[in-house]
């Protein structure tokens, strides 16, 4: 049986999820090809979708769009924004981000859990951007979310899995998908993400300040599906103490 | 005739007082500033840091920065990289009146200089945001001279809503207001407020506004936080480089945006980072100490100190300028600008306030982004 990631009851074959804010445009495209993501977020805010510049057509038609509801700072904000989204043929998928942090730019969870109960009942597909907290997650899970995106360290720094204890219980704990959103600064960092059983990953600074972008794009998507790989095949022990006897200390013993 | 010198530190009446202590704080922390004291290693420190201390911040704009300056100019590439990406968001300025009752000895609007005043009517208004939102650009920047008398309250906010049909981001540049007036043009479709300081030594302050409201120091100060009050998303910092000790109005000016950051979280913090140019009736103004080496070293420190905060480059600055500080650490550019009152569509109404040295339109200014290797932003904010 294939592999594959399941959102809203969609399937997607890559768990490389590529946030489309910080790039050019024409990058986007390329970056797409090279990093194979299916999905790519969308900030309507910036969508200039009468103008000259229109960042649908840098997005190949094969790619599900989650239009986000950045510059949201209530829960009601961001429910306006996300039925514009669904008004302009954005789709259903509907990726819930309320701040009113502009210094760090941290999730209000509070709000978020608001807007996605209200989205989620209207059928949105909710994927809500969260500050990781095992009650939030929960609570984000009853509100109807489909996925749940906790950030790895703020966004745009690059520092990778700062919140990785809650991430882990957040996996183990959670029955929807968990995709580690923000602040993975290095592939190897989103392998150790997917390692860890979490269903994907979104980047997007990571990307978009590399040097060579289409090749940093190929390098997240091999990344990713190695933690996947890896995730599956079961990690070894990791030995703690001395090592171990391959033939076992107590084998002496009669049944 | 003599003009009778009124207190800069007290209200007129009508001004409203808010309880804030940000003035005393600023003016301390400015007082004890000596960047004299500052040395290579203070600097070295500052760059070696993520988050940059009011000293730190402090050293970047001292004399013992400027043989860093390109290694200042690296760091701040990198930063404005990862809070904003490729993109430079655009935006054209509208001077809808040039009335002002004020005698700021340094600016062309000044009410004791003789110049044609002009203000837009309704339907010139509507005509001009028009013609300017046919170029693609969805912000835009109401501008006014200070002058209550002549242009009312009412008056811009009416031409906010004007603009609120056109634009999705509506800035305004006006005289300052109380929080009630701003949570009234919040209302009618104003996003962002800008007020520059000017000077934030009280004695200069003083001395180059001679007459008029704006004389008053304490209430310009606070206009930020009125603003934030009357629910505005955003404000905008900035000094007149030149005009005192532009080492010390960068500090301040840091240190103002920095304390009202922390104050209001959610508030959107812009810089710009005026200089001092010549004007109609005196084409001498220049901006004494402050050359392109130190106004981009006073960019790149606001850069380190906040890096999330938007910087605008004027188009006061030359084109070669603007191009190359755009993406290391401007993160927004005017462009198709007129100063004087309209003038997009039909002949202006008024005088300008200042000389612009980069004239190029909209598209010529999306070409040289796009050239860059940098992404032009039109639409930054939706209207909800
Ligand atoms: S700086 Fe402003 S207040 Fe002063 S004279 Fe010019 S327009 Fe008037």
């Amino acid at each position: 049986m294939k592999d594959q990631l399941v959102i809203g009851g969609h399937p997607f074959n890559s768990r490389f999820i590529l946030g489309s804010g910080k790039f050019s445009l024409e990058m986007v495209k390329a970056v797409v090809e090279n990093g194979g993501a299916e999905i790519v977020t969308l900030a309507l805010r910036r969508a200039n979708l009468k103008g000259e510049e229109n960042i649908l057509e840098y997005i190949p038609p094969q790619v599900t769009l989650l239009p986000n509801t950045s510059g949201a700072r209530t829960a009601q904000e961001a429910v306006t924004i996300a039925r514009l989204a669904r008004e302009i043929n954005c789709g259903d998928f509907i990726k819930v981000e309320v701040i009113k942090d502009s210094k760090y730019l941290f999730p209000d969870n509070y709000e978020t859990i608001k807007a996605t109960e209200i989205l989620a009942k209207e059928g949105f597909i909710v994927m809500p951007y969260m500050y990781p907290d095992l009650n939030v997650a929960r609570a984000l899970v009853n509100a109807g979310a489909a996925a749940v995106m906790p950030l790895a360290a703020p966004i745009g720094s690059n520092k990778g899995l700062c919140t990785k204890e809650v991430i882990q219980i957040l996996v183990a704990e959670i029955m929807v998908p968990i995709i580690v959103d923000a602040g993975i600064g290095r592939p190897s960092q989103a392998c150790e993400a997917m390692e860890m059983g979490v269903d994907a990953v979104m980047c997007n600074t990571a990307v978009a300040t590399a040097e060579n972008i289409p090749l940093m794009a190929k390098a997240f998507c091999l990344a990713i599906e190695a933690g996947r790989k890896a995730y599956l095949a079961g990690l070894g022990r990791v030995l703690t103490g001395a090592a171990e006897a391959s033939s076992p200390l107590t084998g002496f013993l009669e049944e | 005739m003599s003009i009778k010198r009124t207190d800069p530190m007290v209200y007129h009446k009508e001004m409203e007082m808010i309880p804030s202590d940000l003035l005393d704080k600023v003016l301390k922390h400015v007082d004890n500033y000596d960047y004299f004291n500052d040395t290579k290693r203070d600097v070295e420190q500052a760059l070696s840091k993520e988050q940059l201390s009011f000293k730190d911040f402090g050293a970047l704009l001292s004399p013992a920065a400027t043989p860093y300056l390109e290694e200042m100019a690296k760091k701040a590439g990198s930063e404005t990289k990862k809070h904003f990406g490729n993109n430079i968001c655009l935006f054209t300025p509208l001077y809808i009146a040039n009335y002002c009752e004020n005698n700021c000895v340094y600016c062309g609007f000044n009410c004791k200089n003789k110049i044609r005043r002009g203000k837009l009517s309704m339907a010139e208004m509507d005509q001009e945001l028009k013609t300017i939102a046919k170029t693609g650009l969805k912000e835009i920047l109401i501008l006014t001279g200070e002058s209550r008398h002549h242009s009312g309250v009412e008056y811009i906010g009416a031409g906010v809503k004007l603009a609120s049909k056109y634009f999705s981001t509506v800035g305004i540049e006006i005289y300052p207001l109380n929080s009630d007036e701003y949570a009234y043009l919040r209302k009618c479709g104003a996003d962002f407020v800008s007020v520059y300081q000017e000077t934030y030594n009280c004695i200069k302050y003083e001395q180059v506004h001679l007459s008029g409201p704006k004389r008053v120091f304490p209430y310009r100060f606070y206009a930020q936080e009125r603003a934030l009050m009357g629910g505005m998303r955003g404000v905008s910092f900035g000094a007149l480089l030149g005009l005192d000790d532009f080492r010390k109005d960068a500090f301040a000016t840091g240190l103002h945006a920095y304390l009202i950051q922390q104050k209001y979280p959610h508030a959107e913090i812009g810089f710009s980072t005026p200089r001092i140019r010549p004007f109609i009736n005196n084409a001498d103004n220049n901006p004494n100490d402050v050359h392109e080496r130190q106004l981009l070293q006073v960019m790149l420190a606001y850069r380190l100190f906040m890096p999330y905060a938007g910087i605008t480059i004027s188009t006061r600055e030359r084109a070669g300028f603007r191009d190359h500080v755009i993406g290391m650490v401007a993160t927004k550019i005017s462009a198709g600008v007129r100063v004087g009152v309209g003038g997009h569509e039909q002949e202006d109404k008024g005088d300008e306030q200042f000389e612009i040295s980069d004239p190029r339109s909209v598209p010529a200014v999306h070409q040289m982004i796009l050239a860059r290797g940098l992404q032009p932003v039109y639409s930054d904010y939706i209207r909800v």
